[in-house]
């Protein structure tokens, strides 16, 4: 039994002045397990977001649904965190009160909220910074906070859409194994949406391809890299073979969006 | 506190890292050449947006203050303009002398000073919470806003006969003066400041868990607050004119009436030192609302 089923989910937006309906996500059938960590990989434009926010429960899909734990998901919930491309901190609360965000709105009790977020703040190296607003914050730590903030609440899938898509090399690099590390240490099942191939082989137990517009999955690679994974596993062979086939499954897709445009 | 974060690089677009982005210009740093400013005109100063120091930039305030009184002073004492429709800076401050320890401005610029408060806290107690709701539900926005935006553009002014008829001359007209040309205008101004909060936030808000009350309480209304506040002030201005022209017509006290009495006796003097004192405390109140928000706000880029 799968924790987590999207099946035959679509997506489709309506015409707009007299266009065509744009048909964003072809149904889209994905099973995840318990603990998985899934990459959903493909080029801009594929419909990869907008499945990840169906599952989130931002977005209403055309045909389908989303099961979490047997339950339909029907709108958003703090079941699903969620880590977004754009910087989302509350920029009116310090970075502990933003992990708190979710715990305040449960209604637990201060002391609580305190030993949670003192553990996450710890967890994504931001001690020293607990009483620092958002602007103060470099990007890197900004997004720190964020997955702090969706850990905090527990959440029973961890939904994280290119959230490293704006920072630089040097930091990306550093966030993955920051990501990877919590994982390895404290086992969540993860959605990653990202563009980035080298990226999504390092994080994943299993990379989703997907096709370019109309979305939908093109194939699933298993990617059967020892754990704990230490970042010069992107220099081992069985990682260039990896990355070697999904560039290549990219590129057709990649090629196809420039021919259509 | 919104200074320097320890440790790691930031932002570029954090406050104070502007400094540095201006390095490449020729300095302007040291000694000024010239003491009254006015030295920051020339070309290199001129460079589009390039920030200047502090003190010039207060010295180039104070600069216009004294060149405005200059040009006062030589149309009056040059005798250019007639005493009697202009008075010169001197009568003007003796004038102002003889309201305070003869006529009892004090008492004036009391009254005035408590029906702007009044009637603008009343405005604003309606109106925020209207604002907030049409700027949170969209129903609620459809069923005001055509009505509110058409409210807006009635001027408060021409109101003050009808409101003689129904409230007389008494506070309560002042007040409502005040209330008309205020409400309106926050309204709108409110309702489209928390319409445009940034909806990756109210999304993250709901990942967390945040309800539907939750998400207007916790991230429309923080988010929203600054520029509530800068409304406020920017309104507040506005219910200084409407109180001065409430009491320009069937006022009995208050600088308004102080300045038809004195217009009465052709006493520019007096007409002007009353202006002057509006924009004075104008000022003052402006400082004070800024300083609230710089306090109250110490996260929001302002």
């Amino acid at each position: 039994m799968s924790k987590l089923s999207i099946d035959g989910v679509s997506r489709t937006f309506p015409a707009v002045r007299g266009g065509e309906p744009t048909v964003a996500l072809q149904p889209t059938t994905l099973a995840i397990g318990d603990n998985d960590f899934i990459t959903i990989l493909g080029p801009s434009g594929c419909g990869k977001s907008t499945l990840l926010r169906i599952v989130a429960g931002l977005d209403a899909p055309t045909a389908g649904r989303v099961v979490l734990d047997g339950m339909p998901v029907t709108g958003p919930g703090a079941d699903r965190g969620m880590v977004f491309q754009s910087y989302t901190l509350f920029p009116w609360l310090t970075v502990r009160q933003n992990i708190c965000f979710g715990l305040r709105e449960k209604a637990m009790p201060q002391s609580q909220q305190d030993e949670i977020a003192a553990h996450y703040i710890d967890r994504v190296g931001l001690a020293g910074f607990e009483h620092h607003y958002p602007k103060m914050l470099s990007g890197g730590m900004q997004q720190r906070t964020a997955i702090a903030r969706a850990l905090a609440n527990d959440p029973k899938i961890l939904l994280l859409d290119e959230p490293f898509g704006a920072l630089d090399n040097q930091t990306r690099s550093l966030m993955q194994e920051l990501l990877l590390g919590i994982w390895e240490a404290e086992k969540k099942t993860v959605l990653f949406v990202t563009h980035d191939i080298e990226e999504a082989i390092f994080m994943a137990g299993r990379v989703v391809v997907m096709s370019a517009r109309p979305g939908r999955i093109k194939t699933e690679v298993a990617v059967d890299l020892a754990h704990p994974r230490h970042y010069t596993v992107k220099t081992t062979p069985g990682f260039s073979a990896l990355k070697a086939r999904l560039t290549e499954e990219i590129r057709v897709e990649a090629l196809k969006v420039a021919a259509a445009a | 506190m919104a200074t320097s974060a320890p440790g790691e690089p930031r932002s570029s677009e954090a406050t104070g890292a502007s400094e540095g982005r201006y390095r490449g210009f020729p300095a302007t740093d040291g000694p000024a050449p010239s003491r009254h400013g006015l030295s920051a005109l020339d070309a290199s100063a001129m460079t589009p947006l390039k920030p200047i120091p502090s003190r010039r930039k207060a010295a180039l305030g104070i600069a216009f203050f004294a060149l405005f009184v200059a040009a006062w002073s030589v149309a009056t004492f040059g005798g250019f303009v007639s005493k009697t429709f202009l008075a010169d800076p001197l009568t003007m401050l003796q004038e102002g002398w003889a309201l305070f320890a003869q006529f009892g401005f004090a008492g004036d610029i009391a009254i005035t000073v408590w029906r702007v408060i009044a009637g603008f806290v009343l405005a604003a107690m309606f109106a925020v919470p209207l604002g907030i709701a049409m700027g949170a539900y969209k129903p609620v926005e459809a069923f005001f806003e055509p009505f509110v935006s058409f409210a807006r553009y009635l001027p408060a002014s021409a109101f003050i006969p009808l409101l003689i008829l129904w409230a007389g001359i008494g506070e309560m007209q002042k007040l409502l003066v005040i209330f008309i040309g205020s409400f309106f205008q926050v309204v709108l101004m409110v309702a489209v400041t928390v319409g445009a909060t940034r909806r990756d936030l109210v999304e993250a808000a709901y990942t967390l868990g945040a309800s539907s009350r939750g998400v207007v309480r916790r991230v429309l209304l923080p988010s929203a607050a600054p520029a509530i506040a800068e409304t406020l002030r920017l309104v507040l201005g506005w219910a200084w004119t409407y109180v001065i022209v409430a009491e320009l017509i069937g006022a009995s006290s208050g600088i308004g009436h102080m300045i038809t009495d004195s217009q009465a006796l052709l006493n520019t003097g007096q007409i002007i030192f009353g202006i002057i004192v509006i924009g004075v405390i104008g000022l003052v109140s402006d400082f004070l609302f800024k300083w609230a928000n710089q306090r109250f706000f110490p996260w929001s880029l302002s």
